[in-house]
């Protein structure tokens, strides 16, 4: 029932970011599908997941998208529901491999095993998996973005130095 | 006697939850918490209306409002009526329904942080496992709303002042993490009711606080500058300054929304004072060993008004930064010196108890603090202010 309504909430909400003609209209609409999906994971029992869905997809990606719509382009322009030959082929491509992937996961292996009791995931073991177990990815990862921070203040800063 | 005082409103939960008919009572049980919070929280901005208003007034060597009631203490019931009784202005231009929504969700998110607030003994609405990274998980939702605001009023002031009060909750949030980082690395835990129970016991007098650590202080005079930043209050209220774009990103709020603003504001300065003090300053516990028959609620809201007057105290005394020295600040000093933290946090945990500790964790916390701080200087020409007209 709960799970229903708010499936349905993240339904509309993706729906709502693809069709709307207003970008920051698209932007919120699209944080409503992604609030909806962190209170699925939540019901689901990943209190972790759920958590971290809103503090980096709300908190964080909306925003950042919301800032890269208004630095570099005009929010205002409504640009015409365009219906051609290109956005029918990719509809039917996008339907072709939903359908194949359905078809695929339901008569695969592993949708007929019965359902597994839920495995018990505490903060503390996702804590100590991550830095005992995956400490060596983990740090791979924080690598990588400390790189991709420098590198992008590094082009802001050139960029400044060419205006003046 | 002293254990009835304590868990004085959790008894009154479980009576009136008991003779409540057998179908209500997972409802009610659930409900009540949330009126409570709704009331008490509700109550305490009035409060803060008024002893905000005269504080500032006394600091500023004048009276503040004292025409409503004895001393002006009604004041607030006369904001209420005001504010509820105002024309809802909005602009014709406006974005109708982002800007109907944007205060409504503010105050939602608003209280919903105090979900996991530990108010007193067994006083907490949901010990969730994952308790801190909820408070902020919700409060950026608040962010966002803030955008919403801005955005929709179609006005340049609300915009920049939206897009100021994005880029220094964003930047002031990662220091603010990272200092909250270091006691959920001390406590093991990130349940905030667990955080509390590590703090508890006594040596001497003195409790077992995480401020009395060297970087337990440093991560709470770091939490706290990254909290006013947060809460938009000054010295960091550049998004709403009033004397450059007038009010920022609520200028076309009136009446009733308006006041929702104002007091998703004060919530969320409630919000992050509460959370500081659950992680830094022992939660509901007493800071005395022999003054501990006082109920742990008392302690609670008696250290949040206690933060509320420092916040106070911080707004009369300091000027407004500007963007920049608020940017560099924040990544300059806030930054690496929380990171620093972070390292001093682990050192303490694995050093024996002892001098040692003390000595090499305050060398990690003092050395680096200097020497940023002398770094960040240079070149600044520090000469005594001469005033033109004002002497």
């Amino acid at each position: 029932m709960l799970f229903t309504i708010f499936a349905t909430i993240t339904v509309a909400g993706a729906v709502a970011a693809m069709s709307l003609r207003n970008l920051v209209h698209s932007v919120l609409a699209l944080t409503l599908a992604f609030a909806g999906l962190a209170v699925v994971y939540l019901q689901l029992g990943a209190q972790f997941i759920g958590l971290a869905q809103i503090l980096v997809y709300v908190g964080a990606v909306a925003i950042l998208i919301v800032f890269a719509i208004l630095l570099t382009r005009d929010a205002e322009a409504t640009p015409k529901f365009i219906v051609d030959r290109s956005w029918k082929s990719s509809g039917a491509v996008a339907i072709a491999s939903f359908g194949v992937l359905a078809w695929a996961i339901h008569h695969s292996a592993a949708s007929r095993h019965a359902v597994p009791p839920q495995p018990e995931a505490t903060m503390q073991q996702i804590g100590n998996g991550l830095m005992m177990r995956f400490a060596l990815p983990l740090e791979i990862i924080g690598l990588l973005l400390t790189a991709a921070l420098i590198g992008a203040v590094t082009i802001a800063i050139h960029e400044k130095q060419e205006t003046r | 006697m002293v254990e009835t005082a304590d868990q004085l409103f959790v008894i009154l939960q479980h009576w009136l939850v008991g003779h409540a008919p057998a179908s209500l009572r997972s409802i009610l049980s659930v409900l009540l918490p949330v009126i409570a919070i709704l009331v008490v929280f509700g109550l305490l901005f009035a409060i803060t209306t008024i002893l905000e208003r005269k504080g500032l007034g006394r600091i500023q060597n004048r009276y503040g409002p004292n025409r409503t009631g004895p001393f002006g203490v009604l004041q607030p019931i006369a904001d209420a009526i005001k504010s509820l009784t105002k024309e809802d202005v909005v602009p014709q231009a406006a974005d109708k329904i982002v800007h109907f929504l944007a205060p409504v969700v503010l105050v939602l998110a608003a209280f919903s942080i105090y979900a996991v607030m530990p108010v007193g003994r067994n006083m907490v609405l949901a010990n969730l496992d994952a308790g801190v990274l909820y408070f902020f998980a919700v409060s950026s939702v608040m962010e966002l709303t803030i955008f919403m605001a801005g955005w929709s009023s179609r006005n340049k002031y609300s915009l920049l002042g939206a897009m100021r009060a994005i880029a220094q909750m964003i930047s002031y949030e990662v220091p603010l993490i990272l200092a909250s980082i270091t006691v959920i690395m001390a406590a093991g835990s990130m349940s905030t009711v667990t955080i509390v129970e590590k703090q508890a016991g006594f040596t001497g007098i003195l409790p077992h606080w995480f401020v009395f650590t060297p970087w337990g202080f440093a991560g709470f005079i770091l939490f706290m500058i990254a909290a006013t930043a947060e809460s938009n209050r000054s010295p960091f209220d550049l998004p709403e300054g009033e004397s450059e774009i007038i009010a920022g990103y609520y200028i076309e709020y009136s009446g009733f929304k308006f006041a929702l603003f104002f007091l998703g504001e004060y919530l969320g300065m409630f919000a992050i004072s509460g959370l500081g003090i659950t992680l830094f300053l022992g939660g509901w516990s007493a800071p005395l060993s022999f003054l501990t028959w006082l109920p742990s609620y008392l302690w609670f809201f008696a250290k949040l008004l206690a933060m509320i007057v420092v916040f106070i105290w911080i707004r009369g005394t300091l000027p407004r930064m500007r963007t920049d020295q608020l940017m560099n600040f924040a990544w300059k000093f806030m930054l690496p010196m929380t990171l620093l933290n972070l390292v001093t946090a682990g050192v303490w945990r694995f050093l024996p108890g002892g001098l040692l500790r003390w000595l090499v964790c305050s060398f990690l916390v003092v050395v680096p603090y200097v020497l940023l701080g002398r770094g960040l200087m240079q070149g600044w020409k520090l000469e005594k202010r001469v005033y033109r007209f004002a002497e």
